[in-house]
């Protein structure tokens, strides 16, 4: 298991960040295409739109996901987390952005009131605006200028996002159907997992 | 001496009613004929393409994707077919669905508008479920109509979970019932009913929400009472016995202000809906008086 674990460390520590942002891009690229090409049925709008959103969310997955698995198996994909949460973020402002000009049009009366009154909508607005400060200090120079501690006390809004996203998602189904019951179980399951106290590092050995 | 039966007994309002609007019905049925030209140019309305009604359903029966149906519904058997036909009537009775064909079908070219803020026009073939009614001569007593769903999970794989309350249920007031819109679908096109729009036979209730009207459907009940309906039970702040197409009462989660018209393409604009969903000047006068925020 720990030869196991070294040999995925090793890889991980080889694998270009430039692959990982260009691989997580090419959802959107074929949703683009789908989307110009008529190949995306009958209601084109609402699936890139959900596409979209759900893409969004498994890239918040794989992000909270990092952490706990760093703890429960050694293995170490810190490196790629970055890139992980800003693909999550760029595919969350995609999927604004249908909803705002494909989906609604425009229409701002409708937004505004949908912005107010409907718990979805304003769930999904606190996520995407929980990340902006997220994603503009996701640089190192960011990091510095911070200090550790803050940053990362800063970047714990990652937890309302994923909340906020799962709920929003859950909140659109007409009944409760066995998908985002799961994304919400996995996004819910990954920050339980941060409440569970730390074991020391290195046991004190006698 | 002729002895009265129960027949005698339609409340005034209601055939007064119904007969204004058959001479309306009437008018618009015969200038609903296809083929499309004509159709277009007399009711202003282009339909959708078979493609497009026949793959964006929902038919939870099969699953709840609007794709599911048309990848599922073709398990459904749907010969033979028959409709029970009980409760407040006179003549209660299994129907077999070829002894239902012999009503006269009209061509019905109507807009759909489903709860979720979507719509489609869709050029429907069938026959007013008023002379299924008739047939059957619902006693002075009936003043609903329940429906049923068949409920078979071997053939329609939804129904092995309970995403809702099997079987579907609706239900209309009598004198909804009986308004010449109120059609019994059997076809789209002057085709069949695909399996997935609910064969062999469904309800076409063009001003309200999608949902009541019900699909593939077995059994009719003529009733005293308010029926339980499928929506209304699973969310009754959400989804109310009537479920009239109104723009001014939300969904408590989404605006009903506005549609999506399905099939015009990615910068269709979005259109804002129609109280009744157009068919105001024919059925407003069912609901005189009623508070449309509170009975919605």
């Amino acid at each position: 298991m720990a030869a196991l674990v070294e040999r995925v460390n090793d890889a991980a520590r080889l694998v270009p960040r430039g692959a990982v942002y260009a691989l997580g891009l090419l959802p959107a690229v074929w949703i683009a295409f789908a989307l110009f090409t008529g190949r995306l049925g009958v209601d084109p709008v609402l699936e890139a739109e959900h596409r979209l959103g759900l893409t969004a969310l498994q890239f918040l997955i794989a992000t909270l996901a990092v952490t706990p698995l760093m703890r429960l198996t050694g293995i170490k994909l810190i490196r790629l987390r970055r890139p992980l949460g800003l693909l999550a973020f760029t595919y969350v402002v995609l999927h604004f952005l249908v909803w705002l000009v494909l989906d609604m049009q425009l229409f701002w009366a409708q937004i505004a009131e949908d912005l107010v009154k409907r718990w979805y909508i304003i769930l999904g607005m606190a996520g995407l605006l929980a990340m902006l400060p997220l994603a503009w200090t996701s640089r190192d120079a960011a990091l510095r200028r911070m200090g550790g501690a803050a940053w990362r006390r800063l970047h714990r809004l990652t937890y309302l996002a994923a909340a906020a996203a799962a709920l929003h998602y859950l909140m659109l189904a007409k009944t409760l159907t066995l998908e985002p019951l799961l994304y919400a179980g996995a996004v819910f399951g990954l920050l339980a997992v941060r409440a569970i106290p730390r074991r020391p590092r290195n046991p004190a050995r006698a | 001496m002729r002895r009265l039966t129960e027949n005698d007994v339609t409340p005034k309002a209601l055939w007064l009613n119904r007969r204004a609007l058959i001479a309306g019905g009437a008018a618009a049925a015969g200038a609903a004929t296809w083929p499309a030209g004509q159709a277009v140019a007399a009711t202003g309305l282009e339909p959708n393409t078979w493609e497009e009604i026949t793959s964006y359903n929902n038919f939870y029966e099969f699953g709840t994707d609007k794709d599911d149906p048309k990848r599922y519904a073709g398990a459904l058997t749907t010969a033979p077919w028959s409709i029970a036909v009980d409760g407040l009537v006179a003549r209660p009775g299994i129907y077999d669905l070829d002894a239902l064909r012999g009503f006269p079908t009209e061509e019905r070219i109507y807009r759909f508008r489903c709860v979720e803020a979507w719509s489609m026009v869709i050029p429907w073939n069938g026959f007013p479920l008023a002379a299924l009614l008739d047939r059957v001569e619902p006693l002075g007593a009936a003043r609903y109509v329940a429906f049923e769903t068949l409920y078979r999970p071997s053939e329609m794989r939804g129904q092995q979970r309970a995403i809702l309350d099997w079987p579907y249920r609706e239900g209309l007031r009598l004198d909804e019932a009986m308004h010449p819109l109120t059609l019994m679908a059997t076809g789209i096109y002057g085709e069949d009913l695909p399996n997935q729009n609910g064969a062999p036979i469904r309800l076409v209730v063009p001003w309200k929400y999608g949902f009541k009207s019900i699909k593939s459907i077995v059994r009719i009940t003529l009733t005293e009472d308010e029926p339980p309906t499928t929506w209304n039970m699973m969310a009754a702040h959400e989804y109310g016995f009537y479920a009239n197409v109104n723009p001014e009462v939300d969904h408590p989660r989404w605006s009903q202000a506005t549609e999506r018209r399905i099939g015009g393409g990615l910068f269709a604009r979005r259109q804002p809906t129609l109280m009744f969903n157009g068919y105001a000047d024919e059925v407003a006068g069912l609901y005189r008086g009623m508070d449309l925020t509170a009975q919605f």
